[in-house]
């Protein structure tokens, strides 16, 4: 059984069909690609499968659980996390109020105990901390967990970004775009990351990319989206030499 | 994190002891001037309302301006516990304020659907309708008003408010807390990490509206009576301008906001024509020279009184 089974996915907005009959399986573990032309749909799948929008038809199936009609929460919660294409942090908190934000559904006291400073708070804001604290020394970002967090740098806000996602504990994470804006050797980092992160958090990512080095240096098997429609899928050297994939990047060749 | 009791919170505590002391002292010597004495009360009430609808604005970023209207329901709610079922005061505080909750919650169900303005005008459409009530309740003596015997002392205000600042204080600074400022921070971001954002509002509005149900009855409980007018959307305008004058988000600010506008107001009372001009010109000079509020969304500390205050005790929330 796949970690994620997309079956027969479609959205449309009016009369336009953003995505139309996606099929999609990625099983535990795995690294995939979702690329595609500006426009082809793919953050629209990321919404679709986070509970951002509705699918007009189709099912997600997550840990063989139906995930149609959850709140974006409540998909987080069943262990899905996301990344945006533009950062989405909270920037005017601390690095760590926001690792710690994540960390929040898997708390362990009530409003009371918060109410009144029971035992069980101080408790739980300890382990909070801890758990924080450790995360942050996994990004490397430990020093900085008292600053503001919108006073990062641009690669290490991504950094947080991801980290924060992690703090959900997901089984499948979806990086939208994590290398936008990154210079070069910015982007191999992050390649070495994404690699580095599937390993150490046991967790399967699909990944929403422009950067073609990126994706074809990371992912074992790649996706191909094209005006909403899957027009290929195999590994990166399948896709690289693949006529539609180069038709949709490139344009048809005028003989 | 690590130490629960440190240099802060003794200072605070000692702070906190010497303004009770000082006050009950005054009033014990019979030193203590009547109109102060009523500005001190005042002081209290506005203090849990501004505090109050900081939680639900300045924290949880959800603009009220129905504050009036909770704080009315407690006022009555406590004032007919008091007056018509004979129920000693404590337990007339206590279910103005949860009157006032469940109202919160019931209100807050639907309307914090809304965003922005148009969450301002339906929680602004809220307290004229709970004012308008009242003012056609005849049970409550509608326009004439409600006669409640003082109880209320300095001692019952005074320890209520710590009371109040102390719980808003420990949500805010707990997990629970950091949901409502992430809502704030960025809704949608709140949302992907997992956190129910209607479940989160709803109770920030809720407890908002209980402390506000509190302050309405400690007012109906010392003023001797209640109208429905004194509750009516300008009292409201008045709380939200305290939080905004002492900083949305941060709760030191809230209470000096309240306390600055209080005695403010008091002070001009001899010039009842000039108080509104003044006080509208201090706040447009201050928006122009601290937008965001005195403290903005710091905490004020006494901790640079000691000299090594560690490091947590100045931290901001």
């Amino acid at each position: 059984m796949p970690l994620l089974k997309i079956d027969k996915l479609s959205k449309s907005f009016g009369g336009l069909k953003a995505v139309s009959n996606l099929n999609v399986e990625i099983n535990d573990g795995e690294l995939i690609g979702l690329i595609g032309p500006n426009g082809a749909g793919k953050t629209t799948v990321f919404n679709l499968l986070t509970g951002v929008y509705e699918p007009t038809e189709g099912s997600v199936k997550f840990q063989s659980k139906d995930m149609r009609g959850l709140k974006p929460y409540q998909v987080t919660q069943s262990g899905m996390a996301r990344t945006f294409q533009n950062i989405r942090l909270f920037s005017d908190l601390t690095v760590i109020e926001n690792v710690k934000i994540a960390y929040h559904q898997r708390s362990s006291y009530s409003t009371l105990s918060a109410f009144l400073r029971l035992p069980s708070y101080y408790a739980g804001e300890e382990e909070m901390h801890r758990k924080a604290m450790e995360l942050l020394k996994i990004f490397n970002l430990e020093d900085k967990a008292e600053e503001v967090a919108k006073n990062l740098p641009y690669g290490e806000q991504r950094r947080l970004e991801i980290a924060r996602a992690l703090g959900t504990e997901p089984k499948l994470l979806l990086l939208d775009e994590p290398a936008a804006g990154m210079n070069p050797q910015e982007t191999h980092d992050l390649m070495n990351l994404i690699r580095w992160i599937r390993q150490q958090f046991n967790l399967a990512i699909l990944l929403i990319e422009h950067d073609m080095s990126l994706v074809m240096g990371v992912c074992e098997r790649i996706y191909v989206l094209d005006y909403g429609m899957i027009i290929a899928q195999g590994t990166p050297d399948e896709i690289k030499s693949n006529p539609k994939v180069i038709e949709a990047y490139l344009g048809e060749e005028v003989v | 994190m690590g130490k629960r009791i440190n240099r802060q919170s003794v200072l605070t505590l000692v702070g906190v002891l010497l303004v009770y002391a000082i006050v009950q002292g005054s009033i014990f010597m019979d030193i203590l001037p009547p109109f102060v004495a009523l500005t001190l009360i005042q002081v209290c009430i506005f203090i849990i309302l501004a505090t109050s609808l900081n939680l639900i604005n300045g924290i949880t970023g959800q603009f009220s301006i129905g504050h009036a209207g909770f704080m009315a329901i407690g006022a009555y709610v406590a004032a007919i516990v008091v007056v018509k079922f004979h129920g000693p005061l404590l337990l007339a505080l206590i279910a103005g304020a949860v009157a006032a909750a469940v109202a919160g919650f019931l209100i807050g169900l639907p309307t914090l659907r809304l965003k922005g303005d148009y969450l301002a005008i339906a929680t602004l459409g809220f307290g004229e309708i709970v004012r308008i009530v009242f003012l056609n309740t005849s049970y409550v003596g509608g326009a004439s008003g409600f006669s409640v015997p003082k109880t209320i002392t300095w001692t019952w205000a005074f320890w209520l408010t710590v009371l109040s600042i102390i719980i808003i204080r420990n949500f805010i600074k707990s997990t629970h807390g950091r949901a409502c400022i992430s809502i704030r921070e960025n809704e949608i971001a709140a949302d992907v990490m997992g956190i129910n954002t209607t479940k989160y509002k709803i109770m920030a509005f809720t407890i908002g509206a209980f402390f506000a149900g509190l302050a309405g009855g400690i007012y109906a409980n010392y003023l001797y009576i209640i109208q429905p007018l004194t509750f009516s959307f300008l009292k409201s305008f008045d709380i939200l301008v305290m939080v905004v004058l002492g900083g949305l988000g941060s709760l030191t600010g809230s209470v000096l906001g309240a306390v600055v506008m209080t005695v403010v107001s008091a002070a001009l009372s001899g010039w009842p024509e000039w108080r509104l001009v003044i006080t509208a010109v201090l706040l447009i000079v201050m928006m122009i020279f601290r937008p965001k509020g005195l403290l903005g969304t710091k905490e004020f500390s006494l901790s640079f009184l000691g000299k090594k205050g560690d490091k947590n005790a100045s931290s901001k929330d």
